[in-house]
């Protein structure tokens, strides 16, 4: 008995190290990363930081005195040579209806904050910008109503103003997740469901798909793009023209348009403002590519955007982003570069 | 005092042929079934999480591809539910429930034998779906419309449709069979609020059960008819609201939580008492408390919906009945600590187990009460930090218990001891290991990692935790191993058990380990909630019955009738598998499906009537 | 008074004390599974009340409707419960001859109903109604058909009861039967009458 006793106090002090040290080493090594959501840059997530600190506080304080009274219990009930039989108490009315009411009053406290902020999430904000999401297996579009601008991969929004987020799914349920400006929103097909946030900080956030929507949910990235208003209207203004035209001097790209316009790109993409030898690039299945070449990332972020990336991506798909509904189009290596050369001139 | 007499009953299981167990009707031989059935199961799952936790130690890691990691993260979610936990609870309760409440076997002996069968076969229909490389790849949560043909054209939900609607009918029938066997089988004097409390959870889980899981029974029919027959329940282009899956599918799934820990709840409130040589403090509360449950548990399904965009209302109400359900909660874990409180605490491995489940499981249970708050659900759900939470749910929750339950119930069951110091090994590897795999996961979901990913990239600081926790699972898998060792071991050299080890206060222990078939040769009379422990130190002079039942004679057994065995509950079961299969095949477009689904349910209705037929006594 | 009717009896006798309530297991069984059963009708009722009236790309309810008819047939499987109250009345009374008549009585109404459904299921067929036209035609002949899928079972059950009592077959323990199989048919009436108010008989709006 009292080498097992020894052994066990060894072991819950061990125990106890160890989960310390976890501990310990948790606050120092989170709050780093791009999606991290302790430092907010949106007030959607901000609001809910501020909700989340007092319950955490609320929960440390029932998690040590839970463990407190257990550890104290097992170390200082513990049966010992000539202990006598313990009183066989078989409850206490008072005390369990103590424990009955505090642990509700406290849940009241929680609940009350709770349903304030969910109503307040569902308004809709009277000023801001709106911007239509859509889901796609497995990239996100970004339509900017009335201003004639689609986007994919990137989305652009200008700080200090409400950001009044549409949501729409092209095929099976997704979820839009900013971790650092705003919380989750399904993206739900034949729903129409929505978010509001306000960015607070210039930079770029990074955001991805928070349900599970098939083969490739985890590449189903994006970056949210903060801006000066000033940035976001030159942006906007950008990206609502038509598609540069590429200069005769850049004989790769040239011939990549041609490739471009004739192995069948144009059945899924589109780019505005651009015809080659009477055919149109009209496809509604993929991202638009009309201002391509100015993005930072292709194929829900699965890749940079470089040229050498985009060749690699066109020629073989599937060895990219295995399982991508992007079909294998036969190019060859040649043909891959000159397409490359072409969007990436897409700027 | 009674101190019981050391007995070789150890050999009793061994003499029996393959035959036996095929056939038995007996509860404890299922119980025993369905213990290593579900162990089996719960290997697989474990070793698919070494698959998961390889596959996430290093960033960009191509260990697993998408379809590979998919579907073990799938199949490891179902496993784990439908194969191991629910049917490791089952275990227990065909083992013990009639022992403590003191019957000679359930209610339906061939429906019981029959829901084991079916439990097997269906465990198997969705495995073997590895072999024909199409597992589920859909989540154990299937959204739809990811699971209809358009987005899921394989045979892989098919697999999960069948397999699940066969465990789904096998849950049922147990749970009736159970339902009916504590309401009508005790013994005389055993009244509902003498019960001990695993029997109690484990009739609230049968109501659950019964109740709960003809929403997911009908969510499956109506995906199969999608799938199959070309209706339109979960197609958008129709006008379907995907979203009716959730709430058939949440409506099983939550009381399922409650489904997979309330019989855990049981097992500690009797293992907390023994070890503490002391009554559960405030066995009313502790029970009323379980019913509670049981009832919220039908009204916080939304919950897990909080960002599919129900509208504010709808979370609000949600949230609010989640909150309510805390609250029960808790009480059970105060209680807990009131009985552990003041007590003689005998330090045994049992005991290590039930400490660890009331630690572990708080943790689970607080941040649950984050969740429940809707703007902190919208960053929380679907990240790690729900990963983590669940997690301390069903593993520091419910398996911790169920681990305990093994080491405490095992003398009853198998007549040997588990090594006792291996056993404390055992626990404090798991209680460690298990911490580094599952606490650091808190802090991903503050890094913002969402679940269900088969990679991440580099650079989103979550290389650190993610490393760390692998090994952890890695030590959490070979400290298993250990258990796997000591119980293997103990089942041919472990310490011969007497009647009563750990002097216990329930039934059961009143009988010889491993108890005779008839399991009391005279059905004792109830006086008392620790009926056994007030036979040995209480009032009660210890009845001459008591005596018989330690040390019956040929002639105490002459005039007990058991049921027959029975090999026509395995035919039905085999029908059930044969449809099942049929289905699948037809899903891969074979000409011979419909023959082999029209012959299962010819085998099935032969089974039945066959069974209908046979005398019972 | 007749071996089987006296074995019911007995077997009531015996049970009671067998049991912890007084109330065979039997018995207890059924009312349990009917408890499920409500959860099982409860999912497709609800699916049906979630879709109601989406009935895009074929005929709308009120186009095909015959209530006239379907009330009628509602009527038919009603009387099919006084029939098997008659038919436990008789037992008990020790006349197993008129037991089985309106057991049988009981089965052919069930039948006649059956025959309703499937006529009924060809009409709309026609009109165009199909598993696939409408999510209206989906969720209709689905929660329909499982209902008809019950009353199909009753039937068997039915019969074969009335089948084995006439060949004198009934093992003692199986006394209670009738009882149970008569839960069983009370319960498939009365969730067809649910059925029927929210399928047929609540307006849709045009």
């Amino acid at each position: 008995m009292a080498r097992g006793s020894v052994w066990l106090k060894r072991a819950v002090t061990g125990a106890c190290v160890a989960l310390l040290v976890v501990i310990l080493g948790g606050c120092s090594f989170f709050g780093g990363g791009p999606q991290s959501v302790n430092h907010p840059a949106g007030s959607n997530m901000q609001t809910i930081w501020n909700l989340f600190v007092p319950i955490f506080w609320m929960s440390v304080v029932v998690f040590a005195i839970v463990q407190g009274v257990l550890l104290y219990s097992v170390i200082k009930f513990r049966r010992k040579p000539g202990s006598p039989e313990p009183h066989p108490t078989h409850g206490n009315t008072k005390l369990e209806i103590t424990w009955t009411i505090i642990p509700a009053l406290i849940l009241a406290v929680i609940t009350v904050p709770t349903i304030a902020t969910v109503t307040d999430f569902a308004k809709k904000p009277d000023t801001g910008i709106t911007v239509q999401v859509v889901g796609h297996q497995w990239w996100w579009e970004f339509d900017y109503p009335g201003q004639q601008v689609v986007d994919a991969d990137e989305m652009h929004v200008p700080i200090g103003v409400p950001v009044y987020v549409e949501l729409r799914s092209n095929d099976v349920i997704h979820s839009f997740w900013i971790p650092k400006l705003a919380g989750k929103q399904d993206v739900v097909p034949n729903q129409h469901n929505h978010l509001w946030f306000t960015a607070n900080e210039i930079g770029t956030f990074r955001g991805q798909c928070a349900e599970f929507c098939g083969e490739q949910h985890a590449n189903m990235a994006f970056t949210v793009v903060v801006q000066s208003q000033a940035d976001y209207d030159a942006w906007l203004a950008h990206n609502r023209a038509p598609a540069v035209n590429i200069p005769s001097s850049n004989d790769l790209a040239t011939k990549g348009q041609q490739v471009f316009f004739t192995a069948g790109c144009v059945g899924c993409h589109t780019i505005n403002g651009m015809e080659v030898n009477g055919v149109k690039a009209l496809g509604q299945v993929g991202p638009n590519l009309t201002h391509v070449g100015s993005r930072t990332a292709i194929a829900g972020e699965v890749l940079p955007l470089t040229q050498e990336n985009l060749a690699k991506w066109v020629h073989n798909p599937q060895a990219v982003k295995p399982g991508t509904l992007m079909p294998n189009l036969g190019l060859t290596q040649d043909q891959a570069n000159q397409v490359a050369a072409f969007l990436e001139s897409l700027k | 005092m009674a101190q019981v007499t050391t007995t070789q009953q150890g050999a009793q299981y061994r003499r029996s042929t393959i035959w036996e167990w095929i056939t038995t009707v007996d509860h404890k031989k299922i119980g025993i079934l369905y213990l290593f059935t579900s162990l089996f199961f719960f290997l697989i799952g474990g070793i698919l999480a070494m698959l998961i936790r390889t596959q996430l130690i290093v960033p960009d890691n191509t260990f697993l591809g998408p379809a590979t990691y998919n579907e073990v993260f799938t199949m490891h979610g179902t496993i784990m539910i439908f194969l191991a936990v629910m049917p490791l609870n089952a275990a227990f309760f065909n083992f013990l429930v009639p022992l403590q409440i003191g019957a000679r076997d359930v209610a339906f002996p061939r429906l019981n034998a029959f829901s084991y069968w079916a439990f097997l076969f269906g465990g198997l229909l969705i495995l073997s779906s590895f072999l024909f490389g199409a597992a589920p790849n859909a989540g154990w949560f299937g959204y739809a419309n990811l699971t209809t043909l358009t987005y899921s054209p394989g045979l892989n939900v098919d697999f999960w449709i069948f397999g699940l609607q066969i465990l789904g009918i096998a849950s049922v029938a147990s749970a009736l069979n159970f339902f009916v066997t504590i309401i009508n089988m005790r013994a005389p004097g055993m009244r509902m609020m003498r019960m001990p409390v695993f029997t109690w959870m484990t009739l609230v889980t049968s109501v659950l059960l019964m109740l709960a899981i003809p929403s997911l029974t009908i969510g499956l029919v109506e995906l199969t008819f999608d799938r199959y027959f070309g209706t339109l329940f979960f197609e958008p282009s129709a006008g379907a609201s995907v979203v009716l899956w959730q709430h058939l599918f949440w409506i099983f799934g939550h009381p399922e939580v409650y489904i997979m820990v309330l019989p855990p709840f049981g097992m500690i409130s009797e293992i907390l008492p023994t070890f503490s040589r002391k009554p559960l403090f405030g066995y009313p509360f502790v029970v009323y408390s379980g019913i509670a449950i049981g009832f919220l548990s039908f009204g916080v399904w939304a919950h897990h919906m909080f960002a599919v965009g129900l509208g504010p209302v709808a979370n609000s109400v949600f949230a609010t009945t989640t909150m309510l359900i805390a609250i029960p909660t808790g009480v059970k874990i105060f209680n807990w600590l009131g009985t552990l409180w003041g007590g003689s605490i005998v330090i045994k491995t049992p005991l290590l187990f039930a400490a660890g489940f009331i630690g572990m499981f708080t943790i689970g249970g607080i941040s649950g009460v984050m969740h429940a708050s809707v703007p902190v659900d919208y960053w929380q759900t679907d990240s790690y930090f729900v990963v983590a939470h669940f997690h301390y749910v069903l593993f520091g929750g419910s398996l911790m218990a169920i681990l305990g339950g093994i080491y405490y119930w095992y003398p009853k069951m198998f007549g040997r001891m588990l090594n006792d110091k291996l056993g404390q090994i055992h626990f404090w590897t798991v209680l460690i290991a298990f911490n580094m795999t599952f606490f650091p996961m808190h802090f991903l979901g503050i890094d913002g990692m969402p679940r269900r990913i088969y990679t991440y990239p580099d650079g989103m600081g979550w290389n650190f935790w993610n490393k760390e926790e692998s090994i952890g699972a890695y030590i959490l898998g070979l400290s298993m191993l250990l258990f796997a060792y000591n119980f293997i071991k103990s089942l041919r050299s472990g310490e011969i058990a007497p009647a009563d080890p750990w002097d216990a206060r329930t039934l059961e222990w009143s009988i010889p380990s491993p108890p005779p078939a008839y399991n009391f040769a005279v059905v004792p009379t109830v006086t008392s909630r620790d009926e056994f422990w007030e036979m040995k130190y209480g009032s009660n002079e210890q009845s001459t019955a008591q005596k018989t039942n330690l040390n019956p004679t040929a002639e105490d057994e002459r005039h007990i009738h058991l049921p027959p065995p029975s090999y026509y509950p395995l035919v039905a079961a085999g029908g059930l598998l044969a449809m099942g299969a049929g289905m699948v095949m037809h899903g891969d477009g074979m000409a011979v499906s419909w023959y082999i689904f029209g012959a299962g349910i010819l085998v099935l209705t032969f089974g039945l009537f066959g069974w209908s037929f046979e005398p019972n006594h | 008074m007749s071996d089987l009717s006296q074995a019911s009896q007995a077997a009531h006798i015996e049970e009671a004390h067998a049991t912890t309530t007084g109330i065979s297991h039997n018995k207890l069984l059924m009312w349990a599974f009917l408890a499920s059963d409500c959860m099982f009708f409860g999912s497709l009722i609800m699916t049906f009340m979630v879709y109601r009236g989406k009935a895009a790309g074929g005929p709308r309810p009120q186009d095909i409707w015959d209530i006239p008819y379907t009330s009628v047939s509602a009527a038919v499987l009603l009387l099919s419960s006084l029939a098997i109250v008659l038919a436990l009345t008789y037992l008990q009374r020790g006349n197993e001859r008129a037991f089985r008549i309106w057991l049988v009585a009981t089965a052919g109404l069930g039948l006649l109903f059956l025959g309703g459904q499937y006529y009924e299921f060809t009409t709309f067929y026609h009109e165009g109604l199909t598993l696939h036209s409408s999510l209206f035609g989906t969720t209709f002949f689905v929660l329909t058909g499982f209902h008809g899928t019950h009353v199909g079972i009753g039937v068997i059950w039915l019969l074969s009861l009335a089948w084995m009592s006439k060949r004198g077959k009934i093992p003692a323990i199986r006394a209670e039967m009738p009882e149970i199989v008569a839960l069983y048919w009370h319960f498939v009436d009365i969730v067809w009458i649910i059925i029927f108010a929210v399928v047929y008989l609540i307006p849709y709006k045009p």
